[in-house]
């Protein structure tokens, strides 16, 4: 704890730590019991309480091909289905590595104490699911996120991991090589700043949904993680790549994007636009409600622009064949969603859905074995990273992915550790120069040029809505990039009220930079991708293109703060993986 | 195992129609003010004590073939000699269901609500209105440990089940050895009915018959044993409501009794045969 | 600030204003700390279908910037958002404000806990419980070979949200404040899978009965009352661990068989197996 000395130096904490994790989904949290069990110590920020994290969403499942239902099934097959999904723009050892470990995530976590559904023969349960060729989702219910954030936060608790909750990180701390060696966070509660001292750090912090209006993400996805990196100087890849899923809510305003589970399409559940007709079958005949994310949220999409849209401008999705015994068993959380935000009782009637924002498969980009971001010392892992996933993340993907390189971030956090011995410290003139930035919107004077942050955000997530959403255009596209630049030239306005004492005004207005930074990466590469490919669906451009099949869009910080954009060459897969794509587009299943 | 799964489920559904009939009467219930349910609980509570305690002192207990439920096994029996002059033939079995509905998981909840008002509801007015300062509260720690007993009553209880079921068949036979099927019988029936129901839906019942197993498969007859669980817990859920209609329907026999020995009302009797 | 809030949400009212006067709902919210706090009463535009955080939210967004109140997926999975409406614990993405027609509203931190500021109390006290409580624990190795029937009565307790509600509403902390003896229904809850779990190996009964206090729980259910996932928690956690505490504790045939037979460590599955002669 160090003192006080003059007027304008702030009062901060200061905790050191081996590792330093930041966020607490199911990657930060795997990470950490990871480099705990190594004896190192770590320490968890995060901006929510313990276990409220995004993670806690997922419900479908967890993709693993263990096998159990369908004995076929093999990681060959899951690799294969990732890569189709993502449209060939993934990673190819990413998609790898997941689909060869995540049976043993699944099994870890049983170890741990989870409790997913049985199968007759006693065997972890698995659900059919999009575009997944085998019953591959372990699952439990509908809380498939529950049951993973609440068993990883009981092992969390049962090491030595120090939790730091309602904390936000504010800026990624450098040597002066450039080497990460913490983070400047301040405590949501009281406004208290803490210096973290870390060789390594983990960033773990999720998605950034909030960009948008209707998305099926909660406050956090604010792209926090993404923009520190992006910030020091690390790479991003493929930012255009935003996952819009087929079924969100609708109905009434105040749950527009609410995410409504796939489960209910992986348990029989059909589309049905205003004229009754279960039209998937002309957008893919031969998958039919579980084709990829993509391509359903398209055809719901495409269904409401024809004008065959239901009451409130969705489609329906019926899913009454199960009866209220069958949904009370496999989807309880949906009905009583529906029936207590909606009144709707979906044993009875179908639901009204639309397309919602609901995942961002671009990221930081990260090399596959350990999870190293291209800036020292830094290490992502989870949804804030980007590659296992391509174009589009199948669902069910994604709980398998925290697991799988939250894992190897954390053993590459502790490699990192143990291979290095620099110092942590740095001048304190940088900490007092990044505390003086987050205080500002409080204590500088009024003006008249003062902006909400909620209203800043709120215009910010319109721009979005317009000009980057599901469908997009070039002319469109650079519009909206013309507005979110100017957006961008206002955020040092935002002003608020109040005190340090948990002030949201406050915290908000920290976001919105990171909000506005992200939405521009998003745009500038949506308007370099010019094809249909996953979840880019560029109007203008409306076909696959090969060669941006082998190409991803890397950005990174310029000199300048500008954005610089690069298309990199995608590596040739080995032959024992690209063999298996050969023969499975011949038609053979592996 | 999924087929006995859904018929599980397919029973509960039927069950939660019926539900779903008187929940508007329990939202309308709980419209009320909060101190209405304690002071409800209460009245009947002690108005119940003072009627049975009437009864067993100074009232008879049988008339022709119908033997009240106060005055099971003990109807025709003479105090000992050796008991003192105010216990009376009654009382020498009625301390078990009393003692068993005195430590019962669920009468404990209504007594600690609407006596000691500890709390007396859920809502934040109310619990302010907790007599007892912070620091004596001592929960079921001191003198309400003892409410640990209840399995023993429990067994006891099956007594007095037995005693029950033998004097509900037992109206059906007059007493010029006839056979008939009179509204009283048809009472006498529906008591036991409920008691049993209150009693095999115990929260030790449920314990002792497969909530103290954590592995059903593990074990020869587990499959029984889940099943039977199954049921009790099902049963188990409505244990209040079962206290309540079988506290009720002890009431309505006894009364009954005496309104057709003082000649009040007559025994309608639907089906007789001989005698 | 806030005139500018407000002069923005004026400007908002005005843009939707032609379609003539909105419906309007009043809020009475909480403001301030321990030991300053009052309600303050706000008006909202009310829209269909709102839920109290949309009503909280909108006041946070065009009144009053610095109102603090905790939320995170507002689809009630989440379980941050538990605040009191009129007395009661409630999830404030879950509660309708058509509910509550025809009477006022009012909204209150979490009262059993310290209040930090407005709609957020400090309920950090939970996780140190959580902390001391055994971890799943198992001998054998996964993937488990595990039947739906030996597990299916552990799904009800495993829906647990975290919301703290029931830790809120139970008058053992609230009102007795027994935080240092009593781990309240929310860990009742978690002990209870723990120990149901057929492939876990701890005992963690006399934790239960010392450390966490399960005597000092007079089942008066108020912590089931409001459990918006609908967990059972007194009848289905709570008194099966109060008639195992019982097994172990107070019961004089128990106690003696376990003399006869002894006892021994392993895991359930295995005492169980054993216990039969299987």
């Amino acid at each position: 704890m160090e003192t006080n000395g003059s007027r304008n130096r702030e009062n901060f904490e200061v905790r050191e730590h081996d590792v330093l994790i930041i966020g607490a989904g199911g990657a930060g949290m795997r990470a950490a019991v990871e480099a705990a069990g190594k004896g190192l110590s770590v320490g968890i920020v995060t901006k929510s309480l313990l276990g409220k994290a995004h993670t806690v969403m997922a419900e479908g499942g967890m993709a693993a091909a263990i096998g159990n239902v369908d004995p076929e099934d093999s990681w060959r097959q899951h690799f294969i289905d990732t890569m189709k999904g993502g449209k060939f723009i993934n990673n190819w050892r990413m998609a790898e590595i997941h689909a060869k470990e995540s049976p043993d995530r699944a099994y870890e976590l049983e170890q741990w104490g989870a409790l997913f559904n049985r199968t007759p023969e006693g065997k972890i349960s698995q659900r059919p699911f999009g575009a997944h060729t085998y019953r591959r989702l372990a699952h439990v219910g509908d809380r498939t996120g529950l049951e993973l954030i609440r068993t990883m936060q009981e092992k969390v608790l049962a090491t030595d991991t120090k939790v730091y909750m309602e904390t936000t990180v504010t800026k990624l701390l450098q040597d002066a090589s450039g080497r990460v060696v913490g983070a400047l966070a301040y405590t949501r509660e009281n406004g208290k700043f803490i210096h973290y001292k870390a060789k390594a750090v983990v960033m773990a912090t999720g998605g950034w949904g909030r960009i948008f209006k209707v998305t099926s993400n909660s406050w956090e996805g604010t792209g926090d993680g993404a923009i520190l990196a992006y910030d020091i100087g690390a790479e991003m890849v493929d930012m255009e790549m935003v996952q819009f899923h087929p079924t969100g809510m609708v109905w009434p305003p105040g749950v527009r994007g609410l995410l409504v589970t796939e489960g209910v399409r992986g348990e029989g559940g059909v589309l049905k636009n205003s004229e009754g007709k279960r039209y998937m079958g002309d957008y893919d005949p031969e998958r039919m409600e579980l084709s990829s994310r993509d391509v359903v949220a398209r055809a719901n999409f495409s269904e409401v622009q024809a004008g065959r849209g239901s009451e409130h401008g969705g489609v329906y999705l019926d899913i009454t064949h199960l009866g209220y015994e069958g949904i009370m068993q496999k989807l309880p959380t949906m009905h009583e969603q529906f029936l207590k935000l909606a009144d709707v009782d979906i044993a009875k009637e179908p639901m009204e859905v639309f397309p919602t924002i609901h995942y961002t498969m671009g990221g930081i980009k990260v090399e596959p074995e350990h999870c190293a971001t291209t800036v020292p010392g830094l290490f992502a892992a989870g949804e804030c990273s980007g590659g296992l996933h391509g174009a589009n993340r199948l669902g069910g993907n994604s709980l398998s992915d925290l697991l799988v390189f939250g894992r190897r971030a954390g053993i590459g956090a502790v490699e990192y550790v143990e291979q290095n011995t620099h110092g942590t410290d740095i001048p304190e003139a940088d900490v007092q120069t990044e505390i003086r930035r987050v205080l500002d919107p409080m204590e500088r004077t009024k003006s008249d040029k003062d902006e909400s942050p909620y209203l800043l955000q709120s215009e910010l997530q319109d721009v979005m809505m317009e000009h980057a959403n599901l469908v997009r255009d070039e002319d469109a596209l650079k519009e909206g990039l013309g507005k979110i630049l100017a957006i961008k030239d206002r955020v040092p306005n935002v002003k608020v009220g109040g005190n340090r004492l948990f002030n949201p005004g406050w915290h908000t207005a920290q976001d919105i930079k990171y909000l506005v930074q992200v939405s521009e990466l998003i745009v500038r590469c949506a308007i370099e991708r010019k094809e249909k490919r996953g979840s880019q669906w560029r109007l203008d451009h409306d076909e696959l293109v090969d060669e941006y099949g082998s190409i991803n869009f890397i950005t990174k910080k310029g000199p300048q703060g500008e954005v610089e954009i690069e298309r990199r060459e995608i590596p040739p897969m080995p032959g024992h993986l690209s063999e298996l794509l050969d023969e499975s587009a011949k038609g053979a299943k592996v | 195992m999924q087929a006995t799964f859904e018929k599980v489920r397919l029973g509960n559904r039927h069950l939660e129609e019926g539900v779903q009939a008187l929940s508007s009467v329990a939202a309308a219930w709980k419209k009320l003010p909060w101190w209405v349910e304690p002071f409800t609980v209460a009245g009947v509570l002690i108005a119940f004590g003072i009627y049975s305690t009437a009864v067993i002192v100074f009232a008879g207990g049988q008339y022709e073939q119908y033997i009240s439920p106060f005055f099971s096994f003990t109807a025709t029996m003479d105090t000992p000699a050796w008991a003192p002059a105010f216990i009376t033939a009654p009382m020498l079995l009625l301390w078990i269901p009393l003692g068993f509905r005195a430590t019962c998981y669920y009468y404990r909840k209504a007594y600690y609500r609407a006596f000691f008002w500890d709390p007396p509801a859920c809502q934040a007015s109310a619990q302010t209105k907790e007599p007892r300062s912070a620091e004596n509260y001592r929960g079921e720690r001191a003198l309400f440990v003892l409410n640990n007993v209840h399995r023993y009553f429990l067994y006891a209880s099956f007594f007095v089940i037995a005693f029950l079921w033998y004097e509900a068949f037992r109206t059906v036979f007059t007493y010029d050895a006839g056979v008939q099927i009179a509204v009283g019988s048809l009472l006498w029936f529906a008591n036991i009915i409920l008691v049993s129901a209150y009693t095999f839906s115990c929260h030790s019942f449920r314990h002792l018959i497969g909530g103290n197993m954590n592995c059903y498969s593990c074990v020869k007859g587990g499959g029984a044993r889940r099943k039977t669980y199954n049921f009790v817990s099902r049963l188990n859920a409505k244990h209040p409501q079962w206290a309540w209609y079988s506290l009720f329907s002890l009431l309505f026999t006894d009364i009954y009794l005496r309104l057709i020995a003082a000649g009040t009302i007559q025994d309608y009797v639907l089906i007789s045969f001989g005698g | 600030m806030t005139e500018n809030g407000n002069s923005a949400a004026r400007a908002g009212a005005a843009a939707v204003a032609d379609d003539g006067p909105k419906k309007t709902v009043k809020l009475n919210i909480f403001r301030g700390t321990e030991e300053d706090g009052k309600e303050v009463e706000y008006e909202v535009e009310l829209a269909e279908g709102m839920v109290v955080l949309d009503a909280v939210l909108k006041i946070q967004a065009e009144q009053e910037d610095d109102l603090a109140v905790r939320w995170n997926c507002k689809a009630a999975h989440c379980g941050s958002c538990s605040a009191e409406i009129n007395g009661k614990p409630k999830l404030l993405c879950k509660s309708r404000v058509e509910e509550y027609e025809g009477q006022e509203i009012h909204v209150q931190p979490l009262h059993a806990f310290p209040i930090i500021k407005d709609l957020v109390s400090d309920v950090s006290w939970n996780y140190e419980v959580s902390k001391g409580i055994k971890p799943f624990t198992s001998d054998e190795q996964a993937p488990f070979t595990m039947y739906e029937e030996d597990v299916e009565r552990l799904y009800e307790p495993k829906k647990c949200i975290e919301c703290f509600m029931c830790q809120d509403v139970c008058h053992v902390l609230r009102t007795h404040n027994k935080h240092e003896e009593f781990a309240g229904p929310r860990f009742f809850v978690r002990n209870q899978w723990l120990e149901m779990h057929p492939m876990d190996n701890q005992d963690r009964l006399e934790d239960v009965k010392e450390k966490d206090g399960v005597g000092l729980c007079n089942i008066t259910k108020c912590c089931t009352e409001v459990c918006p996932v609908g967990i059972k928690i007194t009848d289905n956690s709570i008194i099966p661990l109060k008639e195992r505490v019982a097994d172990e504790y107070y019961d004089p045939a128990k106690w003696l068989m376990r003399k006869i037979r002894g006892r021994k460590s392993m895991t359930n599955r295995e005492a169980e197996a054993a216990k039969n002669g299987n």
